[in-house]
């Protein structure tokens, strides 16, 4: 197995096909799930630090509970870090004057920074978690089951096969760069600009390739998943906990409710 | 279909960038019969295969699968007759496993989930996977991906089973491996191949490609044994299928010559 760096995407459908209490879940519950959880965490303002951090909980304890290992997925969401700085880094610049938060005077900039990465941080983590433990092919099926157009899950699907294929064909060409470029690191400036250019062209042929297989096998712009399993009443206790738990930690800020509750117990 | 035929009629077939990668290509193939696509690289036999399957349109001339003209409208019934085995494995497998590769044209086909599964499992079983199911196809090794490639067509019961490089990049034992399933298969063929030892061994007749023309069709002994007709379509005929100098010995007639 060759599990080197980018080794693709598709780890992620190997963890999909674990089997514990959550994977076991039925997908439109996961997708219903996560989709709360995602408007909970935007949902909150931009100086709203605090009220945040209990929601670390969701993905901490599906990610122990469905096994994921979290090195692997933690890896992902770097991936995503460079976008989430580069969206969040400018508002210390940006942004001047000063918030009191606990006492404390904080810079506005690097609090909305702070809390934009965090936001990004919890919604990459979460649908990482969603993929990681039902498995892009019936997250689609669950988003159709819920009428979402076929066309826009079509799209949703290449687009995550693309990335996947990309990811493999960045991996030949560094091997097959590093091979002819013993002892240097990296890849050399002048490199690369045809070298990406190489990618895209290969990536884009591939993906045809694998749409072509697609569509030779009837594939028509519909998802066939497995068995439609029905949603059982596990599925909807599960949902429904979490939903209850987003709806409490978005009315109530926890953290502030606990330091009122130890401080008053000390005083 | 009572027959089926696949046919190609003076096809013309020119890629965007200019390519002229098919100049009047004909030729009808019939109910089971195994016909060997061969030429050098960049003969056209996979652009050949894919204007089959209707992946492409001709720019000229026709092609027909059974009763039908392939054409947009007709490719659902097309690809219900023929299935094709992609030269790359990787690019034919894109399921998180093997199962559900192999059910994915079943699938398609609307096919109740029993019958997938049944349709699946004996698919599997007829290339000897059936204990590779759950796992996931680009961890397998090249034989066994090579085998997954083609149950996900077999799951879709074609008559017709059309095959790119079937052996390409495989090592011997993978190879024989493959061959064996191949000989195996009651269906009509078309192989494009360069592996001469394979079309001998399976493929009745010959199609010699050359630069988008047919330089050659008809039985493959006696076109694998034309020697100048190989030489010039760049082809390399195994040491195992040539005439023996010393005894005369030809495997074109399995006797041997009288001017040896
Ligand atoms: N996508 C493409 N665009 C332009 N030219 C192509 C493309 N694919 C193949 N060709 C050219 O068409 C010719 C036939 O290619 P192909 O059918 O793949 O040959 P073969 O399978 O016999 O090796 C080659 O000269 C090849 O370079
Ligand atoms: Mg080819």
């Amino acid at each position: 197995m060759n599990n080197t760096s980018l080794h693709d995407m598709r780890r992620l459908e190997d963890l999909a096909r674990l089997d514990t209490f959550v994977h076991r879940r039925h997908p439109v519950v996961k997708l219903l799930t996560t989709l709360a959880f995602l408007g909970v965490v935007v949902s909150f303002g931009r100086y709203e630090i605090g009220p945040l951090l209990p929601l670390v909980f969701y993905p901490v304890v599906v990610l122990s509970a469905a096994e994921i290992p979290a090195v692997p997925l933690l890896k992902r969401v770097l991936w995503a870090a460079p976008l989430i700085l580069g969206v969040g880094v400018l508002n210390p610049l940006l942004e001047h004057g000063q918030v009191l938060v606990g006492g404390l005077a904080l810079s506005r900039g690097w609090l909305t920074f702070l809390s934009l990465s965090l936001k990004s941080l919890l919604t990459v983590t979460a649908a990482l978690l969603l993929i990681a433990t039902t498995g892009m092919e019936n997250v689609a099926a669950a988003l159709r089951s819920l009428g979402v157009p076929r066309l826009f899950v079509l799209q949703l699907l290449l687009t995550y096969r693309y990335i996947s294929v990309l990811g493999e064909e960045v991996e030949r060409t560094l091997k097959a760069y590093a091979l002819r470029a013993p002892g240097q690191h990296g890849v050399q400036r002048a490199a690369w600009g045809s070298m990406v250019g190489q990618l895209l062209l290969r990536t884009v042929d591939r993906a045809e390739r694998v749409y072509q297989a697609m569509c030779l096998r009837g594939f028509a712009g519909e998802y066939h998943g497995g068995a439609g399993a029905r949603i059982s009443a596990t599925d909807l206790a599960y949902g429904l906990s979490w939903g209850l738990f987003f709806a409490i930690a978005r009315v109530y800020d926890i953290p502030a409710l606990l330091g009122a509750l130890t401080l008053g117990g000390w005083m | 279909m009572s027959h089926h035929l696949v046919e190609a009629i003076d096809v013309y077939y020119a890629y965007p960038d200019g390519h002229h990668a098919l100049q009047g290509i004909s030729f009808r193939i019939s109910h089971g019969e195994s016909v060997a696509v061969v030429g050098a690289n960049g003969a056209g036999k996979s652009t050949l295969l894919m204007l089959l399957l209707g992946l492409m349109f001709p720019a000229r001339g026709e092609v027909r699968v059974g009763d039908a003209l392939v054409t947009r409208k007709t490719l659902p019934l097309v690809r219900k007759a023929m299935g094709m085995v992609l030269q790359d494995p990787d690019d034919q497998l894109f399921m998180p496993t093997v199962f559900d590769d192999v059910a994915f044209g079943p699938r398609n086909a609307g096919l109740d989930e029993r019958e997938v599964a049944r349709h699946a499992e004996s698919a599997l079983q007829a290339v000897g996977i059936s204990h590779l199911r759950g796992r996931a196809p680009f961890k397998l090794s090249g034989g066994e991906k090579r085998a997954a490639s083609i149950a996900t067509v077999l799951s879709m019961l074609p008559d017709i089973l059309v095959m790119d490089e079937p052996t390409a990049g495989l090592d011997p034992r993978a190879r024989r491996m493959v061959k064996d399933l191949l000989r195996g298969f009651s269906h009509t063929k078309i192989i494009a191949s360069h592996d001469l030892e394979l079309v001998w061994e399976l493929c009745e007749r010959t199609l010699v490609l050359t630069q988008g023309t047919v330089a050659a069709d008809g039985p493959t002994r006696q076109v694998l044994g034309d020697a100048a007709l190989m030489e010039r379509c760049g082809l390399e005929v195994p040491y195992g299928l040539r005439a023996c100098p010393q005894c005369g010995f030809t495997p074109a007639t399995g006797r041997p010559t009288a001017n040896a």
